[in-house]
């Protein structure tokens, strides 16, 4: 097979990475600080997905252009979700954590069913069949765009944790809770305000995946199981980490459909998340428990 | 005054009452003869037909497409003097598991005889609890061939097997070679790895030589029905630099696969669909301009038929803007086997009413093909398919000559073109 067909998917497999490490690294945010696992992640992009279908078909603005007020919807939801209902469970064993987030993501993507039934939704923009080309290398435009916007948002995320006396509150919770509440942040507040953050990620995630794929009720569980594929992989708690497994699972999976069978694509994936588990636990960029 | 009483031999007491209850019950018992586990059901109104579609999930569009079918059949049985159907939906959630409980469900609910359900491995679920509640079902849409080769009583199929579906596709296929003068050399086969992809792909293989057939399959590629992204399959399947493409697909899987095809920028020469998916009405719609050209070579009705006329106008009636297609053609055609079977045993009986199906012999039908009847397996052996391509949002059929309407068009237009 020509070099340039490898390099097509490689390319492809980048991009869709890049997206998919941009939804899991609202999951990393959330546990990395938290420690409360999001068991209705792919169900929470769901409704992302879903509010840019029906404003682009109401409005016709470009998910490019929703993709900020999205990510703010989310970022509210997600707040008000942690600050009522997910703070109480936070001190609670994990199974009661994950029965209350299993139960969420039933009944959001049961509630998404029953509003818009179970046609598959897409969103038509004047871009949506273009492609660009380099040489011998074609690119989907849209992957191009979710790609970058992608890389955008992670940054912007990164240079918050980093940059600002917020941030760096929300890393002093992530790295020591007494000491947080020893010194009065107010850790409940800190936490809602990640929780939203890594709701703004998946909303971000969200609206940059209608570009690429349909949108129906039933995309979360897929979704969620995938984000916890790429946090393991990349490093549960580590932002570049999940950015580094998604563009890893993207690539794998672009790859190995080439090379193999196509249906057996998702095994590859699987089979690397199996690979970090036995030899390296805490992913490729986390840190050893202590 | 003396007061008579009745004499001794027309007295009823308790226990003559109760034992003549019993004969009688034994009696009834006998009377509803071979019934499984001696139900006894009312033989007047409405028969009640359990109706089993993927209503959602990933095959949903083609589930409410079917369901179109059975909006349109009450006016027409009406017109027809045929009895009417009291209709139970059941949604199989595109999944085998649900499909059966659905089956179940319904049985429980009443119904007293099953239609569906456009999935061979949902069908080959529901045909089991069919079999064993005896409870006849007849298949709108499904090929797998093993649903008719269990040995049951109670299942039938107005749908070609794949084997049969893939021998007309050629056939067809030559027939639309001759009429274009013009043939691939090569294709590539892509295909579903659902149960009726992969018995399509077992069958190509097995049937494919002996037709003959002026192309090779350069490559062949499966890919998962659900899955939400074809690039790399559709890059593997342009690498392999074949002059056609060869498909067997669902809804879903077909748009994404036109989208990327556009997207990789390679316009085959022809796009050749021998399941569902291209001719589909959302597909038609989802992408305009990009949809014409794939011809499909499938079970199809016959435009010449009366009865045809008949459908397209109640469906223009129901659905309007909707073309007529086998979805629709073949779910309608499931029940009309069971109102005519019904008005000829005068029974919901199910035993009754599955040996009036078996003796079904309908041919003002609207598929191709001389009508409807079945053999000793439950398979309508006359049900023969055509070819069909989209031309600006309709569907045009192409062959056999005795059903065509119009010539193909030869090649696919370059996608890059039509922007």
């Amino acid at each position: 097979m020509p070099l340039d067909v490898y390099l097509n998917v490689a390319v492809g497999g980048v991009l869709t990475g890049l997206v998919y490490g941009l939804m899991a690294l609202g999951l990393s945010v959330i546990f990395g600080v938290v420690r409360v696992v999001n068991f209705a992640h792919g169900e929470m992009m769901t409704i992302a997905m879903y509010i840019a279908v029906v404003l682009f078909s109401a409005l016709h603005v470009d998910p490019l252009i929703l993709l900020v007020p999205i990510a703010a919807v989310l970022f509210a939801f997600g707040y008000v979700l942690q600050a009522a209902l997910i703070n109480p469970f936070v001190r609670r064993p994990e199974h009661t954590q994950f029965l209350l987030l299993v139960a969420l993501a039933l009944i959001i993507s049961n509630a998404l069913l029953i509003i818009f039934g179970p046609d598959a939704r897409s969103v038509q923009t004047s871009y949506a069949l273009d492609s660009m080309q380099f040489g011998p290398i074609i690119v989907d435009t849209t992957k191009v765009y979710a790609g970058a916007a992608a890389i955008v948002v992670t940054a912007a995320l990164f240079a918050f944790f980093r940059l600002t006396l917020v941030g760096k509150a929300i890393r002093a919770c992530a790295d020591n809770y007494t000491g947080a509440l020893v010194v009065g942040l107010d850790v409940k507040r800190l936490y809602a305000l990640t929780f939203g953050l890594g709701a703004a990620c998946v909303g971000a995630a969200g609206t940059m995946a209608v570009l690429v794929i349909d949108t129906t009720p039933m995309l979360g569980p897929g979704y969620t199981l995938l984000a916890f594929v790429i946090v393991i992989t990349g490093g549960l708690g580590s932002m570049p980490g999940a950015l580094l497994g998604g563009v890893l699972i993207g690539v794998t999976e672009a790859i190995a459909g080439l090379l193999f069978t196509p249906s057996a694509k998702s095994m590859f994936a699987f089979g690397i998340l199996v690979l970090v588990l036995l030899f390296r636990p805490q992913g490729l960029l986390g840190r050893r428990a202590a | 005054m003396t007061r008579k009483s009745a004499p001794p031999s027309a007295r009823i007491s308790r226990r003559s009452f109760v034992a003549g209850v019993g004969v009688a019950g034994v009696g009834a018992g006998f009377v509803a003869g071979t019934a499984p586990f001696n139900i006894v059901r009312a033989d007047s109104g409405p028969l009640k037909v359990g109706v089993l579609l993927p209503r959602s999930g990933y095959e949903a569009g083609i589930g409410q497409d079917c369901q179109r079918g059975v909006d349109i059949a009450a006016a027409i049985f009406k017109a027809r003097g045929l009895p009417e159907l009291t209709i139970l939906s059941g949604d199989t959630e595109s999944n085998v598991d649900v499909a059966r409980s659905r089956a179940e469900k319904l049985i429980g609910d009443g119904a007293q005889a099953l239609v569906g359900s456009f999935d061979s491995g949902q069908s080959a679920a529901i045909a089991q609890v069919a079999e064993q509640k005896g409870i006849p079902l007849v298949i709108n849409i499904a090929a797998a061939p093993a649903i008719t080769e269990q040995g049951y009583k109670f299942v039938f199929r107005n749908f070609p097997t794949a084997p049969m579906i893939l021998r007309d596709a050629f056939t067809d296929q030559k027939t639309v070679f001759g009429l274009v003068g013009a043939a691939p050399k090569s294709v590539v086969f892509m295909h579903v790895n659902d149960t009726f992809g992969t018995a399509m792909a077992k069958g190509i293989g097995a049937i494919m030589p002996k037709f003959n057939m002026p192309y090779t399959i350069a490559e062949e590629i499966s890919y998962d029905p659900a899955a939400r992204d074809l690039s790399v399959e559709v890059a593997k399947a342009k690498a392999a630099n074949a002059d056609a493409l060869l498909v067997v697909s669902r809804l879903n899987d077909a748009m994404l696969l036109t989208r990327e095809l556009v997207k990789q920028r390679w316009t085959p020469q022809a796009i050749l669909s021998m399941g569902p998916g291209f001719y589909e009405d959302q597909y038609i719609k989802t992408l305009g301009k990009y949809a014409n050209g794939p011809i499909s070579f499938s079970p199809w009705y016959d435009p010449h038929k009366p009865l045809t006329a008949v459908l397209e106008t109640e469906l223009a009636k129901a659905h309007p803007g909707v073309n007529l297609n086998t979805n629709h053609v073949f779910t309608f055609e499931a029940l009309l086997v069971v109102a005519d079977a019904y008005k000829r045993a005068g029974s919901t009986d199910p035993k009754t009413l599955a040996d009036a199906i078996r003796a079904t012999n309908i041919t003002d039908n609207v598929a191709i093909g001389p009508g409807i009847s079945f053999d000793a397996k439950g398979q309508n052996v006359k049900v023969r398919q055509g070819a069909f391509q989209n031309r600006d949002g309709k569907l045009v059929t192409v062959a056999p000559p005795e059903a065509a309407t119009a010539k193909p068009e030869w090649p696919l237009q370059p996608y890059p073109s039509r922007s």
